[in-house]
């Protein structure tokens, strides 16, 4: 399938302007840094960072389901997801929750498959 | 330490430290280069979109808009506010890098992705000097963006012939799980996490993907809140 629904010249101005706005969010304060003294309300803020960005990435991801929260046990990546927050809180490995997660998920959609 | 073997170990650390996440990784770059292709693109420019966008949430919504014909200025909207949290990443991380070359900036800078961000800072506290820090960070970016970029490619090529039903896309919220949990510490950033992940999934329907802005500015200043409230002194 070729048929770009852009034009080609349009398609790659498009993807540049996403990239270059991209890269600009990243690179933005890391470029100033040396320039910058970060008051000490931000940086008592960016402490939060890690906990609150990533929880916010992760709900979502878990929880909702075809567009809609789904908090009940039908949810079977909620389930798996439970378990492998168990396996990364006491193991501390990034490995055996996925690994943990990702079996949790096939054990019990094969689960339900039979049932 | 400090010299050539030295940071070869701090990248070598970076490195062993990424590699279970690759596998969380994998998946989903297989998928931005599936669904490009999909959707209309061709595998260059999938593979163009992968190097200059480099961040899959909102690739794979670019490729949506610029499939269903949406103007320039609402895909350019949608990709700010999904990479929004980059600017936080970006700040954050950023005092770890003062005195970097403007050029190494810019490269640490492209390089800077969710993954990337955490497992660096994680590495960071052990590790006073910035050439040692650069390195470690590299052995952490540097992996991550070479399987995103393969996998992207392959996905792109292999195209229809992955199967859907594996669920293998699940892989990133696990990944994203074992990497909040060390960020947990105390009351104050389980506040945080609490909030941003009930506010996120609260605002889930919400346009240009502001529930997750939403949500991780709320987790924020609830762990500013409860830090307060607790009396905390030094935490800077």
């Amino acid at each position: 399938m070729n048929a770009e629904p852009l034009g080609t010249t349009m398609l790659w101005f498009t993807i540049a302007a996403a990239g270059l706005l991209t890269f600009v969010l990243r690179w933005s304060f890391i470029a100033m840094i040396d320039s910058l003294e970060m008051p000490s309300g931000v940086r008592r803020a960016l402490r939060f960072v890690p906990a609150a960005v990533l929880s916010a990435i992760i709900g979502p991801a878990v929880v909702v389901q075809n567009g809609a929260v789904d908090l009940s046990p039908d949810n079977l990546r909620l389930i798996a997801a439970l378990v492998a927050a168990v396996v990364a809180w006491r193991t501390r490995s990034i490995f055996y929750t996925i690994a943990t997660g990702m079996l949790a998920l096939w054990g019990l959609t094969a689960l339900v498959n039979i049932g | 330490m400090g010299g050539q073997t030295g940071l070869r170990d701090d990248f070598l650390s970076g490195a062993r430290v990424v590699a279970p996440v690759l596998i969380g990784v994998l998946p989903f770059a297989l998928i931005a280069g599936v669904v490009a292709v999909r959707l209309g693109l061709s595998p260059l420019a999938a593979s163009g979109l992968s190097v200059l966008i480099f961040a899959g949430a909102s690739q794979l919504a670019a490729i949506q808009l610029i499939h269903d014909g949406a103007p320039l200025l609402i895909i350019l909207i949608t990709v700010f506010f999904i990479n929004l949290r980059f600017t936080m990443y970006s700040a954050s991380i950023a005092p770890h890098f003062r005195g970097a070359r403007a050029r190494t900036k810019a490269m640490l800078g492209y390089l800077l992705t969710d993954q990337a961000y955490v497992l660096g800072l994680y590495g960071f506290s052990d590790r006073p000097a910035l050439a040692r820090r650069i390195a470690f960070y590299l052995g952490v970016a540097l992996p991550l963006w070479l399987c995103w970029q393969v996998a992207t490619v392959v996905g792109a090529v292999a195209g229809s012939r992955l199967p859907e039903s594996w669920g293998l896309e699940f892989g990133i919220p696990l990944t994203f799980m074992a990497m909040v949990v060390p960020s947990i510490t105390d009351r104050a950033t389980g506040a945080a996490a609490l909030v941003g992940g009930a506010l996120a999934v609260a605002g889930h329907a919400l346009p240009w993907n502001l529930g997750l802005i939403l949500g991780a500015l709320a987790g924020i200043a609830t762990g500013m809140l409860v830090s307060t409230l607790a009396g905390d002194k030094a935490s800077t």
